[in-house]
């Protein structure tokens, strides 16, 4: 079982993100796993049934896509393909500000230790960062800066309107 | 200029921290190149032709005369002994070491100046008028509000990774575009509303490069309290729907034309209703707060009449005086520029021990501050009448006294082919033989206003679209070809030029322009410019002329 950082420590990845093709013969029987936006909106009625069920969005899906069944799941991946893409800043933004989502965001695919800070910043509280890096090295990203200019997710107020 | 706070400080340093542990992270081999390059790119470090090549932020173009002494000890110190002053009035480095630059940044910390965004595929340096604030035409100072957009556009995290850079200019001038607002991704115009409240008129969509436009009004009247949210709706649109498949296709420009800008207000309304009245809405005392660091210095009153006399014994001095100065908000003072562009030496370079002149010169005539222009020139911009004299002199021996700001040898080009990886061709070899070509400085005098512009690749950064004569450097099978287009403007309003035809080889670009002036003298009217002219004529006697 792979490591994740969630909400500033290291834990346990209990979640598996499957591709479509790894899904051609249905979702594994057991386990909790994240499907991808297409097969969850196929199969949602099945899969809800399931249970231990969430959703990632690739570039190009948006928060949008999954706005009536956010109640229903625990997490919600994002998924980068190549870290330079950032759409996925805007989509975790969105789900928290916008559609008020409480579960878990969580960044997938090439996540990296320079880009987590801003990715806390957006709403991500979780992260898979790329197997080949050090996840304890990474954690370091999560304390880049002291001081932002900007409000963002986890405190809405610009600078100038803290105390 | 901005009062840096202790958090501002903070900030900066923490930075330098950040990138010198990623520096160091590159060259243990823990970062691979492709990870690096968006780090260091988001640092202004390009690797070059030679060298690599780092890009000095100086936000809209201000520097304190502490910061000019810093950064002569930077280029004496880490580089050969000059820096180049780029189009978005940034400074560049040619000759620094990957491996120097986190100590050159801490320099730079030292004296609340840094690199941050100034490349990379996020939000850049906020430029404008280099006359801000004393400029008697604008109707109100834009520095404050470059600055309110720089602290919320640095380390913005929703917007580092953007499909392509990102430029933001802002305006404060009626009727005219000394920010060049209408060719930035944004351009913020600012506007008085009925009441006499301040209000932005915001375009969106221009930019030069390899496919010019002019923008297009998105917001027609945004409250000066709605500044932030608005931008950060055309930024999240932008960054959710931009190209990311093709770079030629993914600035913003691109989008806005696809989409028209009529669907693209209408998506940008959409999140701006949702920011509106939030909490990133601006307040008046943080407005007031940034206002304050721009209050106008402590003028004294002026006699002119000496300066009055100095005018009508000194010829010399008058033609200065007449072409480099001009006129002020405030009676007795006079707006200086110092232009970067005599003949044998790159447009825009400037030495260490130039630099630290120009501080003292700063300090002595100008209340210590001076400003980069985006045509590669330097401003002092509050000089009283009766230094004007003493200030000629101490420019005139440095070099920066040559009386031709705005005509034909004050000529913007970039770096190019000597310096660049990513030039087709060299362009200051161009510009040294054009302005050869034109060392007669009674003729120069007598063309008028000029602008002519050189870039040497697509990506523009000699704004040769905007010139009224723009050169373009580009490669044919290998060798050096120069396309010109006519009829650019960057002054009253922006304008892309049109193409004259077929491109000229580089023995031929110098005839070129020749011929080309030759021909607007023969058809002028009294006292009509070039662009007057060429609006006037068009562009076919001249391809006429050229190709007949």
């Amino acid at each position: 079982m792979g490591k994740v950082i969630i909400d500033g420590a290291i834990a346990d990845n209990q979640w598996q993100r499957l591709e479509s093709d790894a899904l051609e013969s249905g979702v594994p029987a057991q386990g909790k796993i994240i499907v991808p936006l297409a097969y969850w909106q196929e199969n949602r009625d099945t899969l809800i049934a399931r249970g231990d069920v969430a959703v990632w969005l690739a570039p190009g899906e948006e928060p949008k896509d999954l706005e009536d069944d956010l109640d229903s799941l625990p997490l919600v991946a994002i998924h980068f393909p190549a870290f330079k893409d950032g759409r996925g800043y805007s989509y975790a933004r969105e789900l928290r500000t916008r559609y008020g989502f409480k579960g878990e965001v969580r960044a997938t695919g090439d996540v990296l230790r320079d880009q987590l800070f801003y990715m806390t910043r957006c709403g991500f509280n979780a992260f898979e960062v790329r197997a080949d890096r050090n996840i304890e090295e990474a954690l370091q990203g999560l304390k880049d800066f002291s001081i932002t200019y900007q409000g963002d997710v986890n405190d809405p107020k610009p600078i100038y309107r803290r105390a | 200029m901005y009062v840096y706070q202790e958090h501002d400080q903070q900030l900066l340093e923490e930075r330098v921290a950040q990138y010198r542990d990623q520096t160091r992270r590159y060259l243990a081999g823990e970062l691979s190149e492709d990870e690096f390059l968006a780090l260091r790119l988001q640092n202004g470090l390009y690797i070059q032709r030679y060298a690599p090549m780092l890009r000095i932020s100086v936000p809209y173009g201000l520097l304190a005369s502490r910061q000019l002494r810093r950064l002569a000890h930077i280029v004496r110190t880490y580089d050969k002994g000059f820096c180049h002053v780029s189009t978005r009035q940034n400074i560049q480095l040619n000759w620094p070491s990957v491996e120097e630059v986190p100590d050159i940044l801490a320099e730079l910390a030292d004296v609340q100046m840094h690199a941050i965004q100034t490349s990379g595929n996020c939000i850049r340096n906020i430029t404008t008028d280099e006359f801000a604030g004393v400029n008697p035409k604008e109707i109100e100072d834009p520095r404050p509000w470059c600055e309110i957009i720089r602290q919320w556009s640095t380390f913005n995290p929703e917007f580092a990774y953007l499909p392509r850079k990102f430029k933001i200019a802002v305006n404060a001038v009626p009727d005219a575009d000394p920010a060049l607002i209408g060719v930035h991704d944004i351009g913020v115009q600012l506007v008085h509303g009925a009441n006499g409240e301040t209000g932005f008129q915001v375009w969106a969509g221009g930019g030069l490069g390899r496919t010019p436009m002019t923008g297009s009004v998105i917001g027609e009247f945004v409250p000066w309290q709605d500044l932030l949210p608005y931008l950060e709706s055309i930024l999240r649109v932008y960054n959710k729907y931009g190209n990311r498949d093709n770079k030629y296709k993914a600035r913003i420009k691109i989008l806005v034309k696809a989409l028209g800008a009529d669907k693209y207000r209408e998506l940008v309304e959409q999140e701006f209703a949702e920011l509106k009245d939030g909490p990133m809405t601006l307040t008046k005392e943080e407005v007031e707060r940034i206002q304050s660091c721009f209050s106008a210095p402590a003028y004294q009153t002026e006699d002119t009449a000496a300066l009055e006399a100095k005018l009508a014994e000194d010829k010399a001095f008058s033609r200065w005086y007449h072409t480099n100065t001009r006129a002020h908000k405030q009676a007795g003072y006079r707006a200086v520029t110092l232009t970067l562009k005599k003949t044998g030496r790159v447009p825009g370079d400037i030495s260490d021990e130039q630099l630290e002149a120009v501080a003292d010169l700063a300090d002595q005539y100008s209340f210590g501050v001076l400003r980069n222009s985006h045509q590669q020139n330097m401003v002092l911009a509050d000089v009283a009448a009766s230094d004007l004299y003493d200030l000629w002199k101490a420019l005139d021996a440095l070099g920066f006294a040559t009386p031709n700001l705005g005509l034909i040898t004050d000529i913007v080009a970039c770096p190019g082919g000597d310096l660049c990886a990513l030039a087709n061709a060299k362009s200051i070899p161009v510009a040294e033989s054009i302005q050869r070509r034109f060392d007669n400085m009674d003729y120069v005098h007598d063309l008028g206003l000029i602008d002519l512009n050189i870039s040497g690749c697509m990506n523009a950064c000699g704004h040769h679209h905007i010139g009224h004569i723009g050169i373009l450097g580009v490669d044919k099978k290998g060798k050096e070809f120069y396309q010109v287009t006519l009829g650019g403007r960057g002054d009253r309003e922006s304008r892309v030029g049109e193409k004259l035809g077929p491109s000229f080889e580089s023995d031929q670009i110098t005839d070129v322009v020749e011929n080309i002036i030759k021909l607007y003298v023969e058809k002028r009217l009294e006292n009509e410019p070039f662009i007057d002219t060429y609006e006037r004529i068009g562009m076919d006697p001249f391809k006429e002329r050229i190709y007949g």
